[in-house]
């Protein structure tokens, strides 16, 4: 009998002990969900630690693609977002996911090509490039990988009054037949490889060929300044608002998740664009070349 | 469990629908293969063929610095070649890099030192006896070298099978050097490592479940061979 009550106290006080273990190192911790770019461009690791040095409240980041990224906000596996595709994140607010989105900065595509540029894209609006590329039969090094930047050249191509064939795959999941859709130009005919590989694996693939390629900033300013041999590549097209790369932060909804931090989340989206926030993003660096641009006094009068 | 039915029940639809692209996956995947087996199997068995046949000095040193090579990552063979053949490399300006080609040297490097020992050590289990019949009976070296595959041709068709396993289950070098290019380098494994960059792992596993079934076939034609040489 007395191991059976001993037993029963055990199970009861377990649980305690958890809980109080927590509480005494209750230091301020919230999780965030975002995207590789902000991550590998070193922006975080920047600004994250001014933060906690302001607020007291240290973050935890989770970088992976946007779209699961914005998954885990919808499954209240994080508190807050910092994310880049704008779709998504209007879908992710109108279905009540989350509290509030505050934009921050942007950074932007450009598009590369060779020095000699044969298809003479120099200077030009991106849809009229992307244009001028498939008029003269160029090569075009794309992604393919669903990810942010292929996303981007996929609006671009449409942008660019290009008809983009679908190729479906029929797959099934959960029982259920579902498909794998992919849009490419068809104009380009094999001028156009697709490798389904990450930024700087493009960036390589695009230097041996001698194509031309669509980028984020920062990854090429890493590939171009940041080796030993600089990325044989130069930017031909930048500065369209087309090309711009809009970055939010959205809060999960406690009404939607009642345990997420909603007050040290909302303390770290109003600290980014607060002045001192904002500063610092315009400070930061790549390679000597500014990568981020903040965004939030165009964006004062959606502040809530 | 749902997962791998989907995931075999994904195969089946993409075989069944004759899927353009997957096509073209497999023969990229087995053109490759083909080739790289091929050259190394031309090359290797003779090669295991001299080494098992003469003394000479150095020959138990040769012996363990192929046996060294059998571990050698396809990534540092992928590296090796990329330096070569990119645009900056020594052999850039042939252009090899991310093609079929540049797969198939790289390949190669793989699965010769394979070839070569397996069928050095299929040679050398071979009595000595046929070897001294032969030349007794008035051979010169090119027919006794043929008597002595013949007995050792199944163990020499092994390693040949062996080799191609290796390269057509291969990602790393077909990665690197072919540069998993939809339409000319893609290849099976390269898909697959695509998908699971994707997320779509039900497709994924499809593709792993048509490779193995590809070379299930590929392996019944081997058999027959091997069958063929017994009788």
């Amino acid at each position: 009998m007395n191991r059976r009550y001993a037993f029963i106290l055990i199970t009861l006080l377990l649980p305690l002990t958890l809980i109080a273990s927590v509480a005494i190192g209750a230091e301020k911790i919230i999780r965030m969900s975002t995207t590789t770019s902000t991550e590998n461009s070193g922006l975080l690791n920047f600004l994250l630690p001014e933060f906690t040095k302001d607020a007291g409240i240290k973050v935890k980041v989770f970088a992976k693609g946007t779209g699961a990224a914005i998954r885990d906000g919808m499954d209240g596996n994080v508190d807050i977002l910092f994310v880049h595709d704008r779709k998504k994140e209007d879908k992710f607010m109108e279905e009540g996911y989350g509290a509030y989105r505050l934009a921050v900065m942007h950074n932007d595509f450009v598009i590369l090509g060779p020095k000699n540029d044969p298809a003479g894209i120099k200077g030009m609006h991106a849809a009229q490039a992307l244009k001028k590329i498939v008029d003269s039969k160029s090569m075009f090094i794309s992604r393919g990988d669903d990810s942010g930047t292929h996303a981007k050249e996929q609006e671009l191509w449409g942008l660019a009054g290009i008809t983009l064939n679908n190729k479906k795959t029929e797959i099934i999941n959960d029982g259920k037949t579902t498909n794998l859709e992919y849009l490419y130009p068809a104009a380009l005919g094999e001028g156009y490889i697709s490798i389904g590989q990450g930024m700087g694996k493009t960036l390589t693939f695009s230097e041996e060929k001698q194509a031309y390629t669509l980028t984020d900033r920062g990854t090429y300013l890493e590939y171009k300044f940041g080796r030993q041999q600089g990325l044989d590549l130069e930017i031909l097209c930048e500065g369209d608002v087309a090309l711009n790369n809009p970055y939010g932060i959205i809060p999960v909804n406690p009404k939607k998740y009642p345990d997420v931090k909603f007050e040290e989340a909302d303390r770290l989206a109003k600290w980014l664009v607060s002045e001192r926030g904002q500063r610092l993003i315009a400070g930061y660096k790549i390679r000597g070349h500014q990568a981020f641009f903040p965004d939030a006094k165009a964006d004062a009068a959606a502040r809530p | 469990m749902t997962f791998f039915l989907d995931s075999f029940k994904s195969a089946l639809l993409l075989l069944w629908s004759l899927d353009a692209e997957l096509l073209n996956i497999i023969s990229v995947s087995l053109n490759v293969s083909f080739f790289s087996t091929l050259i190394s199997a031309l090359a290797g068995v003779p090669l295991g063929l001299v080494i098992a046949l003469n003394e000479f000095k150095g020959k138990r040193f040769l012996i363990t610095v192929l046996n060294t090579l059998l571990s050698l990552p396809t990534v540092v063979i992928g590296l090796f070649v990329y330096s070569f053949i990119s645009r900056r490399g020594f052999l850039g300006p042939l252009g090899l890099l991310y093609t079929q080609k540049a797969m198939i040297i790289g390949q190669i490097i793989l699965i010769l030192p394979i070839i070569t020992t397996l069928t050095l050590s299929a040679v050398s289990r071979i009595d000595d006896r046929y070897r001294k019949t032969a030349l007794t009976l008035g051979a010169n070296a090119l027919q006794t070298a043929f008597v002595i595959v013949r007995e050792a041709r199944f163990g020499i068709l092994a390693s040949i099978i062996v080799a191609f396993g290796r390269v057509i289950a291969e990602v790393g070098i077909s990665m690197m050097l072919g540069g998993n290019a939809k339409g000319f380098t893609r290849t099976m494994t390269t898909a697959m490592a695509l998908e699971y960059d994707k997320g779509e792992f039900v497709m994924g596993i499809a593709l792993g479940i048509v490779l193995l079934l590809i070379s299930f076939a590929v392996n019944i034609v081997f058999n027959y061979f091997q069958g063929k040489t017994r009788d």
